[in-house]
């Protein structure tokens, strides 16, 4: 063995790397390291709890599903309901209303015949003077028979 | 085989195995065999040209790594240097229970520049070196036999005693902040062998001071010992192969492949052991 001086600048150059790696690669390296280790355990973290999330939403989905079918088969139903209800409310409106015009036509078409009745009745009164003018030959006056030709158009 | 070749091949040997030295004599700069006699202010320039720079290199490689670290989608680069980093965090996490901002990056750096120096082992033992005698020779007129050039610096039993070292004042900077000065007294002197007859106790502080004192010395000989013994065998295993003709290319690979889980293994044992001495000087529970 010849130890000699070397060992010396070796022990110094020793603590010189051991300082600079403890001072400028040492913790930048291991932080970065550990920030990561941390980084990926957030995230599998999250994606459970994403998972779980999902799974919740997918049974709440479900759920609303369900109710706005049984909503949608209530709504149909009342729509029926109420469909039915206007139609026959419309057929009952329609049938009044028909009446209603038959009802009027009924009463044009009476006064309309008892008019031409009337009328009938003044020409064939107005025939029956003139036929018995020509009968009698103005010996009749007028206003003398009136009373007897008021009487025969009440017999018409 | 003649008596010159062997001659020949040991002196390879003895080449590949010496480092390149400078020195002061005299007041001037002098290099190699000039400084057999100037004892312990020798410097390896090659040992510590090729730590420094791997260790520079590795430096280099993480800060870019960390100024660039992104905590979204990692590219490929940041995902290689964090598996490393990761890997050293965990077994700082496993081992060392207290809380220290010091432990994980010293670990990393002995895993990495330890390593980094390792696989200098696999490049081919006479590359470097020849292409420093080469280099030498042509520019700076010197006989290429006397351009030494060793590049594993885990082959120098300087630079892992270095290593070894700085743990140790490491420990003891642990034990005595975590302990008290006391602490650490008491630990060195009350154990293994404790009474509660205090007589008997101060009678028994002698043995547990031994003991305790080569436990604790034995740990860093054991981990710069233990680098420099398997790098340094397994560079000589190279050397020798590489002085067997043809034959080494089977062998040389079949070292390498070898080669390549010692040397992943011996940064990974030296940063775990520094890790378990350190958490054992943090330790209160003797």
């Amino acid at each position: 063995m010849n130890l000699n001086a070397t060992l010396l600048g070796e022990l110094i150059a020793f603590a010189v790397f051991v300082l600079f790696c403890m001072k400028f690669v040492w913790p930048p390296l291991i932080n970065a390291i550990e920030a990561r280790q941390k980084k990926i355990a957030d995230g599998l973290a999250a994606s459970d709890r994403a998972e779980k999330d999902l799974a919740l939403a997918q049974d709440k989905a479900k759920d609303q599903l369900k109710d706005a079918k049984a909503q949608a088969a209530d709504i149909i139903e009342q729509a029926k309901k109420r469909e039915a209800k206007m139609l026959d409310e419309a057929v009952h409106k329609a049938n009044a209303e028909r009446e209603n015009i038959l009802a009027i036509g009924r009463a044009e078409l009476e006064a309309e015949r008892n008019r031409l009745r009337e009328e009938l009745r003044k020409q064939v009164a107005a025939l029956a003077v003139a036929g018995a003018e020509k009968i009698l030959q103005r010996s009749i006056d007028e206003a003398a028979h009136s009373d007897i030709l008021e009487k025969l158009v009440q017999e018409l | 085989m003649a008596a010159g070749e062997e001659l020949t091949l040991s002196s390879h040997i003895q080449h590949h195995l010496t480092n390149a030295k400078m020195c002061t004599v005299d007041g001037s700069v002098a290099f190699n065999k000039a400084c057999s006699e100037a004892g312990f202010w020798t410097w390896h320039v090659d040992t510590l040209a090729w730590s420094i720079g791997l260790g520079l290199l590795f430096l280099w490689i993480f800060r870019s790594a960390a100024t660039k670290a992104t905590t979204g989608v990692p590219g490929k680069f940041q995902c290689f240097i964090e598996m490393v980093v990761e890997l050293v965090a965990t077994n700082v996490k496993d081992t060392y229970h207290g809380k220290s901002k010091l432990i994980a990056p010293l670990a990393l750096t002995i895993f990495v520049w330890v390593f980094l120096m390792n696989l200098m082992d696999l490049i081919p033992v006479d590359f470097l070196p020849a292409f420093a005698g080469f280099v030498g020779e042509q520019a700076l007129g010197m006989d290429s036999q006397d351009v030494y050039m060793k590049i594993v610096p885990t082959t120098d039993i300087n630079l892992t005693a270095a290593l070894a070292i700085g743990v140790f004042i490491l420990m003891i900077g642990y034990s005595i902040r975590i302990k008290g000065v006391l602490g650490f007294i008491k630990e060195l002197t009350l154990h293994p062998f404790s009474s509660k007859n205090v007589p008997l106790q101060i009678i028994l502080i002698p043995a547990n001071l031994l003991l305790e004192t080569i436990a604790l010395v034995a740990k860093p000989f054991s981990l710069a010992l233990r680098l420099f013994g398997n790098l340094y065998a397994g560079e000589m295993i190279f050397i020798l192969i590489g002085a067997v003709g043809l034959a080494q290319l089977p062998l040389h690979f079949v070292w390498a492949v070898f080669h390549i889980l010692v040397i992943v293994l011996q940064a990974f044992v030296f940063m775990m052991l520094t890790i378990v001495y350190l958490s054992m000087a943090s330790s209160d529970n003797h």
